[in-house]
């Protein structure tokens, strides 16, 4: 359970029915997706896994997903209209379903841009509205939202998690979770870091300064 | 908040030390003392914290106006219909009707029938129907504590308002007590049909509606967690088991059953009527009762209802009609 719940919790949020796992999660990782993906979608497919292929349709699971990374929040009515907004801005959008057991019951793929950019993004919901961005352009990652976080994508070398760590100290923010993994040893890593408070543009500017830094992201919390 | 039971919180109110809460004779009521725990918690003002309630608050007002005026289907076509059918019927029962005479052209006015419901039971179906069938719609609503079980205690709340003509402050405080019933009883187990099944959901509702209508009707903090633990320990075991895993059938009706449910419970406490076990142990009972239950009854759709002769013909149909859109 979500240390950080309060009253306003169980009394809410206001969100778009009908299902708090398979709408307002669904456009949660949406919204993520989209933030991570940061520039103006042309094109974008999901892959809807198990129980959000089943029964999807009748939880408005796609809308909220389409809505979700057009930006739209979990109680943004729009999501309803997803669909004809996503046309009307000229958004190429696909849906696949796909049973697999190796994947979370609620899980999706969402694979933003064309040949040369693409990025893609993993999540799942993981039920009362809560979700879990897993993986990023097949790196993992376990952001759920509730914090500032930055999501960092780089050549695996000694002494980057140091640099990281004290352009972000050299600003008074503390840092409060950090998760990193790579591939292999001198090859790619990532890195997902839980902020207590916002960084800089110049922060941010001298991460991605770091050598060999692939990818870099500052996502808003959501929650 | 750092109150992880109902002892503890009646407890925590008998201790209180701030003055602004402190009056002689008077017990400081549930909301009073939880509004300034949460605030605390947020690091914002208790005004600040309410005015977050009213906005819910709002939702759950508007999800009743727009659930009101609206016949649409859901996207299955399970539900939206009702709202309209308890509508028409009441407005029957309220001032007779107009019916075509059998012999002619003539309009005789047909009485209403007679009916066991008071006028706040008849808005309680009618408000309750009408914020879970816009859930079934897409419409907004206030998740409480869960999108599924999202009409049980607004339809309380605005029913009884209705008929009392409650100020908006009332409701708050209302709310915020419904809340802290619901915040104690996550802090043993997730509120989620995939975990306990919906005695989880519906009936953690149920409890929290109870509660908020004894708070309004009068009740001591007593009898307020009293209603809670009537309401809860009459709805052990309730399963999970919807039709093609969508949140209509059994969810949408259910959710009036357990509305109606929470009046009982309040009344009966404000009665006397007190519960043999406490509501911390009913939780327990609940929590057990969850970990003990299948998973099959639990959201997944692999028992129960769902796999019913006419539950497997509705999830076939829907199947066919969902690859055609």
């Amino acid at each position: 359970m979500n240390k950080n719940k309060t009253l306003l919790d169980i009394i809410g949020p206001s969100m778009i029915g009908p299902s708090s796992s398979h709408t307002a999660g669904a456009c949660r990782i949406g919204l993520m997706a989209g933030r991570i993906f940061g520039c103006n979608i042309e094109k974008v497919e999901f892959t809807l896994y198990n129980s959000f292929a089943k029964t999807g349709f009748g939880h408005g699971t796609e809308l909220a997903l389409l809505g979700g990374v057009m930006g739209f929040y979990p109680d943004n009515p729009l999501i309803k209209n997803a669909i004809n907004i996503a046309k009307d801005k000229k958004i190429d959008f696909k849906f696949t379903h796909k049973e697999d057991v190796n994947i979370h019951p609620n899980g999706v793929d969402i694979e933003f841009g064309a040949e040369n950019k693409k990025v893609s993004v993993s999540g799942s919901s993981l039920g009362a509205g809560e979700i879990c961005i897993n993986k990023i352009n097949g790196y993992k990652f376990d952001l759920r939202g509730d914090y500032v976080t930055l999501v960092l994508i780089y050549k695996d070398a000694p002494g980057v998690v140091y640099r990281v760590a004290n352009l972000i100290q050299n600003q008074n923010v503390n840092i409060a979770s950090m998760h990193c993994d790579r591939n292999a040893k001198g090859q790619v890593a990532s890195m997902g870091i839980a902020l207590d408070n916002e960084v800089s543009e110049y922060t941010m500017q001298k991460l991605s300064e770091i050598n060999d830094m692939y990818f870099i992201r500052k996502l808003e919390k959501i929650a | 908040m750092n109150i992880k039971t109902f002892e503890e919180l009646l407890q925590a109110i008998d201790e209180i030390h701030e003055s602004s809460l402190k009056k002689e004779g008077v017990e400081t009521e549930i909301y009073a003392f939880i509004q300034i725990r949460e605030a605390e918690f947020l690091e914002i003002s208790v005004a600040e914290f309410r005015s977050r309630v009213l906005n819910i608050l709002n939702t759950m007002k508007e999800a009743v106006s727009n659930g009101l005026n609206s016949n649409e289907l859901s996207k299955s076509g399970l539900s939206g219909e009702n709202t309209g059918i308890v509508k028409n019927a009441l407005e029957e029962m309220e001032c007779g009707y107009l019916q075509k005479a059998t012999n002619g052209n003539e309009f005789n006015i047909k009485e209403g029938r007679f009916s066991t419901l008071s006028s706040v039971q008849k808005k309680l179906m009618l408000y309750t129907f009408s914020i879970i069938e816009e859930n079934a719609r897409m419409g907004k609503i206030a998740a409480c504590p869960t999108a599924g079980s999202c009409g049980i205690v607004p339809g309380v709340l605005y029913a009884l308002s209705e008929e009392l003509n409650l100020d908006n402050e009332k409701l708050i405080n209302a709310l915020i007590t419904a809340g802290t019933i619901g915040e104690i009883v996550s802090y043993k187990m997730a509120l989620a049909g995939a975990v306990a099944g919906c005695q989880a959901e519906c009936g953690v509702g149920a409890a929290m509606a109870a509660g908020a209508a004894c708070y309004i009707m009068g009740g001591s903090n007593e009898q307020i967690l009293n209603a809670a633990a009537l309401s809860l320990k009459n709805i052990l075991g309730l399963t999970c088991d919807p039709v093609a895993g969508l949140v209509e059938v059994p969810c949408v009706k259910r959710n009036i059953f357990m509305g109606m449910h929470a009046l009982t419970a309040a009344e009966l406490s404000l009665f006397g009527v007190k519960s043999k076990i406490p509501i911390d142990d009913i939780v327990d009972a609940m929590k057990e009762t969850g970990d003990l239950m299948s998973n099959r009854l639990k959201e997944s759709s692999e028992a129960g209802l769902a796999k019913t002769k006419s539950g497997i013909f509705i999830e076939s149909m829907l199947k066919e009609r969902f690859r055609q859109a």
